[in-house]
C-alpha cells in the first residue's frame, strides 16, 4: 500500500507546471488535493513517473463570484467553496451537493477542479458540472481553451483534458432567476459514493408553474446523464420518474442491482424536484408567503 | 516557503530520473509539528502518515486502511482534520501539522507533573469512549476541530461529525457521549 516511486515536480506558477506537462504530459499526473489520486497510487492502480504537484501555486486557489456565476480555482478545497456565502446565494447547487462530497476531512483537502478532472461518473460535482451547463478551462504551453460540459465528460474516468493540459479554473453558471434547486442521494454508508444521486433545477413561469426543469444524475450511467424533464414532470410526477427510469443506464455490482438503482433514480427523481419546486417558489414569493404548498 | 530541495546527488540529471546509484531523489521537508519545527530528507512518494511515523518517530498517529477510509490517520494540518496518509510529506512542506501527541498540555512542565488532558481526552476517558484505542488519535483530532468550528453540537450533528471515521469496538455511542462531554468540558474551562 505505498505508491511506487515517481519524480516530483512542485512548480510555483502554472507557466511552470504547463512546461513541464509539455515535456512529460502522457506520463504524468497532476495532484492537486489527491483524494482520488493517491488511494490510486497507494494501491499501485495507478503507478505515473511524474507528479506535478500544483498545491504550491497560491494564485489558483481562488473562488470568484459574479453575476454570471461562480468560478472556481484549480487549488481551491471542496470546504472553501461549499462555505462560501456569495458563491450559494448564486448557485445553491453547488453547496447542495459538496455537502454530499465524502466526509468533511476528505474535503478539507479535495478539490472541486480536480473532482472534475477525475471525471467520476459517480461524483456529485460532475453531475453538477452538467446539469449547470458550466465550463472547465484548461492550460497548457499551447495557450487556455474552454471546454463546454458537454464535452468535458468522454467516459468513466475520462474528461476531454489532453495530456499537457491542466485544468485551471471551472465555471458554474449562475441560478437562473425564480429558480430553485435540490441535490439528493442514497449511499449505503454516509460519505460513501452514491448508490444513486438526482441533481434538480426548477424554473417558474411567473403565473408559478413550471417553465422548465432540468434532472442531473450520478452513479447510473457512463457519464453525467442530463435530462429534460419538463413536459413529463406537466403530464404527472410518476411519468417523470419512469422516463428517469428508463433513460439511465446502471450496472449491477457488490454495492446494488442495477434495478435497485433504477428504482432509486425514479423516487430520487420525484424527491428532488419536489424540492427544488419548493425552493424555487420560496424564492418567487414574499417572504410572509413561502410556506411551500406542495 | 521554499521549494523542497532535490538532493541527488548529480544535481544536473534529469527530472525523469528518480533512481540513482539505487537511491530514489530525496527531499528536505519541513513541517511545524505540534509548535516544533521538524526536518527530515525523504522521497516525494512519502506520504504525511509515514513521514510523521518512521522519520519524526510521532507513532501516535496510527495508520489503518491506508486509502482514506478508516480516518485513523486524521491530523490537523494548518488547523483543519486532514487524512495523513492521503497527502504526501512533500506537498505540505513548510505547513503547521498537529498530531495526537499534541493535543494534551506541555509533559516537561516546570513541576514535572503529568500532562494535562485535553477536554475531548478528559472526555473520552469519561465516557469510555475507547476500548482497543486504535482510532482514538483520529477520533480526537477530528472531534477537537469539529468542536472549535461548532461549540455546542446537537447528538445528530456529533453523529455527523465523526461519520468519516470508523471505530470496530465502541460501537460509537460513547463516542458521542464523549463529542457532547467535550463540548460541555470546553465550556467549563472557558468559565473557570
Amino acid at each position: 500500500m505505498k505508491p511506487a516511486p515517481f519524480a516530483w515536480h512542485g512548480p510555483d506558477s502554472v507557466a511552470e507546471a504547463v512546461a513541464v506537462l509539455a515535456e512529460y504530459g502522457p506520463d504524468a499526473k497532476v495532484l492537486a488535493g489527491g483524494q482520488s489520486l493517491i488511494p490510486l497510487l497507494a494501491m499501485r492502480i495507478a503507478a505515473p513517473d511524474h507528479l506535478v504537484d500544483i498545491n504550491r501555486i497560491a494564485a489558483l486557489d481562488a473562488v470568484t463570484v459574479t453575476a454570471a456565476g461562480v468560478t472556481v480555482g484549480a487549488l481551491a478545497r471542496h470546504t472553501r467553496v461549499e462555505r462560501d456565502g456569495a458563491a450559494n446565494a448564486v448557485q445553491p447547487l453547488l453547496t447542495q451537493a459538496l455537502r454530499l462530497v465524502a466526509h468533511p476531512t476528505i474535503r478539507n483537502r479535495g478539490t472541486t477542479v480536480g473532482s472534475l478532472a477525475h471525471a467520476d461518473p459517480a461524483g456529485e460535482l460532475t453531475a453538477v458540472m452538467a446539469l449547470t451547463g458550466g465550463t472547465v478551462t484548461a492550460a497548457s504551453v499551447r495557450g487556455e481553451r474552454v471546454i463546454g460540459a458537454a464535452d468535458f465528460f468522454r467516459g468513466p474516468l475520462e474528461s476531454a483534458l489532453a495530456p499537457d493540459e491542466l485544468a485551471v479554473r471551472a465555471f458554474f453558471p449562475r441560478m437562473t432567476a425564480g429558480g430553485g434547486t435540490s441535490f439528493v442521494e442514497i449511499a449505503r454508508r454516509h460519505g460513501d459514493y452514491a448508490l444513486c444521486g438526482v441533481g434538480a433545477i426548477a424554473e417558474l413561469n411567473d403565473a408559478g408553474g413550471l417553465r422548465a426543469l432540468r434532472c442531473g444524475y450520478l452513479s447510473v450511467s457512463e457519464t453525467p446523464l442530463v435530462l429534460d424533464l419538463t413536459d413529463a414532470w406537466t403530464a404527472g410526477e410518476q411519468q417523470a420518474a419512469e422516463l428517469a427510469r428508463a433513460a439511465v443506464d446502471p450496472v449491477t455490482d457488490i454495492h446494488a442491482s442495477a434495478d435497485y438503482r433504477r428504482q432509486l433514480a425514479a423516487v430520487l427523481t420525484i424527491r428532488a424536484v419536489r424540492q427544488a419546486i419548493s425552493a424555487a417558489r420560496r424564492e418567487r414569493l414574499p417572504r410572509e408567503h413561502s410556506q411551500e404548498q406542495l | 516557503m521554499s521549494t523542497p530541495k532535490n538532493n541527488s546527488k548529480d544535481s544536473t540529471v534529469s527530472p525523469a530520473v528518480i533512481v540513482v546509484d539505487g537511491r530514489e531523489s530525496t527531499y528536505d521537508v519541513t513541517l511545524t509539528v505540534n509548535g516544533v519545527h521538524r526536518t527530515a530528507r525523504v522521497p516525494a512518494r512519502r506520504t504525511l502518515s509515514d513521514f510523521l511515523r518512521h522519520d519524526l518517530r510521532l507513532t501516535g498517529t496510527h495508520v489503518g486502511c491506508e486509502h482514506g477510509v478508516c480516518g485513523v490517520c486524521t491530523v490537523l494540518l494548518d488547523g483543519a482534520p486532514v487524512r495523513s496518509c492521503l497527502t504526501f510529506a512533500v506537498s505540505v512542506d513548510g505547513h503547521s501539522v498537529t498530531t495526537i501527541e499534541g493535543m494534551a498540555g506541555d509533559p516537561h512542565d516546570a513541576d514535572g507533573n503529568a500532562p494535562a488532558l485535553s477536554a475531548v481526552q478528559q472526555a473520552f476517558r469519561e465516557c469510555h469512549a475507547l476500548q482497543c484505542g486504535f482510532c482514538t488519535p483520529g477520533f480526537i483530532t477530528t472531534i477537537t476541530a469539529g468542536l472549535a468550528q461548532r461549540p455546542d453540537p446537537t447528538r445528530a450533528e456529533a453523529v455527523e461529525m465523526i461519520a468519516g471515521n470508523l471505530c470496530r469496538c465502541t460501537g460509537y455511542q460513547n463516542i458521542v457521549d464523549a463529542v457532547l462531554r467535550a463540548a460541555e468540558l470546553t465550556r467549563e474551562r472557558g468559565e473557570s
